[in-house]
């Protein structure tokens, strides 16, 4: 089972990006969990959410995890030693933020060590979609590293999961997580 | 008429959105609501799908809980199909009404989405909602994942308007952990959804003004008993016609549901009893302990109300000891599986060794790992021929252990 965990504040888009990524992977034939774990805390208060994805049916309804990919997409909250709880040695960290690595890793002392990626999610969704809503790319940034389904794929599936939306909400979102494909580093 | 909502063969779904699909899919005519977390976004959605042209009935929206069940029971007795949705300190104030809607018999469909009752004020998931219904004469059938809160939901339906029950009934899934957690769910496409459930019969409804009837009338001593005791006996006389529907449903859907569902019960020294999403993650802790060579299995009572003794007790024949999982504070008692079980196998003259353990309240996270350790205690017992541990403990709390013996 591959495990991910998000972590971000709550009104960053974390619940949907991890339900749209549930949704991708359940287009291939996978088997999904997505869920998240917050109080009754408003907008602003670090949150996580988490995937599950599985060739077999689901069965574990707890929130316990020891995530393969840990994506974080708020960038203060790289520097809070949460984001390390029950990973294992190879787990991998996607951060945002606008620091090169070794500036990062300087201050982020408990991900020295780690397999890391930076890409500034932040940046890129304001750019790009207009508004700090760095969840969609995440995805793209994922999609590259864990490289879990070709990327060709994953835009005409993450294109339909956002049909709902305005056609020019669709394409920043689109741009942003092509964007994040490339910028992921 | 409403609009045919195009469905994939799998969608991806939360138990909220499920239930809510369920509903649109069952042409309710009449839903009284009053969102509360964790059950909101059914509300929510569905009065999305009647904006949106999905739904034809009425949408009422009310200034409580206890408005909306009246309203239910007001729309049921006029001679409609009714539904609603609520949890926790929601149906608190529902109560009252709910013991009203099975009085008059009347048909309401009402999807819980469990969560701790305050106080400390908590969100999260327990069954506390749940075992405060317990007692007001509905059938309450246990959903562990979306897939099963749709199912359930449209099966609600079908037994609550039966001509042989003509009783309310709720479906109960786990606050956050089956209302917000999005799984794979196979939904039947509407008009076979549809056809399942039936069009509504109306039995003596009020709208027929040729025929005037009277719902809840006075009674005294000289009726009250009579009145009650039918009551009753139609709510236990439910279950073969609960067990009918769910063979018709496998029928259509493939999948199917029993009264009592059991895991790997077949060969096994010990049970542990469980309600709810923790069901599912116990089978991932029996698989472990029959690693470990205990040979351990589960059983759930799908519907809980009315509670299946004799099929339990069944179930549990060739076990040496059970242990009975609640998710509720059972304040000054055994929790409520506990004693329904204790009571199924003593009236059978079988005498597995007991045991009692508090778990998940207020969302408190439980594990395959926690849930393997109330496996050992339990063997334990079994192997020592009596009871060598707590009668009743508390899974993953947190300092002192405070079990009562």
């Amino acid at each position: 089972m591959l495990q991910i965990r998000w972590h971000s504040r709550a009104g960053q888009g974390a619940v949907t990006g991890a339900k749209a990524l549930a949704d991708v992977m359940a287009r291939t034939g996978k088997y999904v969990q997505a869920y998240s774990v917050y109080g009754a805390e408003k907008r602003g208060a670090p949150m996580t959410a988490y995937d599950k994805i599985d060739d077999k049916p689901i069965l574990d309804h707890s929130k316990w995890m020891q995530p393969d990919y840990v994506l974080v997409i708020d960038p203060s909250l790289v520097f809070q030693e949460e984001i390390v709880d029950n990973t294992k040695d190879d787990t991998i960290f996607i951060v945002t933020s606008h620091m090169d690595k070794d500036d990062l890793l300087s201050i982020a002392k408990h991900l020295q060590g780690k397999k890391v990626y930076i890409i500034d999610a932040i940046k890129i969704s304001q750019e790009e979609i207009g508004r700090a809503i760095p969840n969609t790319p995440m995805l793209g940034a994922f999609i590259k590293v864990s490289n879990i389904i070709p990327f060709e794929d994953f835009l005409v599936s993450i294109e339909d999961i956002l049909s709902k939306f305005p056609k020019k909400i669709i394409e920043g979102n689109l741009r942003a997580i092509k964007r994040a494909y490339e910028e992921v580093k | 008429m409403a609009e045919r909502y195009e469905l994939k063969n799998k969608e991806v779904w939360d138990g909220n959105m499920a239930a809510a699909h369920a509903l649109r899919q069952a042409q309710v005519d009449v839903v009284a609501a009053y969102p509360i977390t964790p059950s909101t976004p059914i509300v929510q959605n569905y009065a999305q799908f009647l904006a949106d042209g999905y739904v034809d009935g009425e949408f009422v929206m009310v200034e409580s809980e206890h408005s909306a069940m009246s309203a239910c029971v007001g729309a049921a007795a006029a001679g409609g199909r009714v539904a609603t949705a609520t949890s926790s300190q929601g149906y608190a104030l529902m109560v009252e009404v709910l013991y009203q809607a099975s009085g008059m018999r009347l048909p309401i469909v009402m999807t819980v989405v469990n969560r701790a009752l305050a106080s400390p004020l908590n969100i999260h998931g327990d069954h506390a909602d749940l075992y405060l219904g317990r007692d007001a004469g509905w059938i309450h059938l246990i959903a562990n994942n979306p897939q099963e809160a749709y199912d359930m939901t449209l099966c609600a339906f079908k037994i609550a308007e039966d001509e042989r029950v003509r009783l309310p009934v709720t479906t109960n899934q786990d606050g956050f952990l089956v209302s917000h957690t999005a799984q794979v769910v196979e939904p039947l496409q509407d008009e076979e959804a549809y056809n399942f459930i039936g069009e509504y019969k109306a039995l003596n409804p009020m709208l027929d003004t040729k025929n005037p009837v009277t719902y809840g009338a006075q009674t005294e001593e000289e009726w009250h008993f009579e009145h009650k005791a039918n009551q009753h006996k139609a709510l236990m006389e439910s279950t073969p016609v609960i067990e009918e529907i769910f063979n018709k449903f496998a029928d259509i859907s493939g999948r199917k549901y029993n009264i009592v569902e059991t895991y790997k019960l077949d060969d096994a020294d010990i049970a542990l009893v469980v309600m709810g999403s923790a069901y599912e993650t116990a089978m991932l802790a029996v698989d472990k302990a029959r690693e470990e060579g205990i040979k351990v299995g589960l059983l759930m009572p799908r519907v809980f109300r009315p509670f299946p003794y004799n099929q339990v007790a069944e179930k549990l024949k060739n076990v040496k000891a059970v242990a009975a999982l609640d998710r509720s504070a059972p304040m000054g008692a055994m929790g409520a599986l506990y004693n329904e079980v204790s009571g199924a196998l003593a009236a059978n003259g079988q005498s597995a060794i007991m045991t009692n353990y508090i778990y998940g309240l207020g969302g408190r996270d439980t594990t395959v790992e926690h849930i393997l350790e109330v496996i050992r205690e339990t063997n334990e017992n079994a192997k020592a021929g009596k009871r060598v541990t707590p009668l009743q403990g508390f899974i993953n709390l947190r300092g002192p252990k405070l079990s009562f013996n």
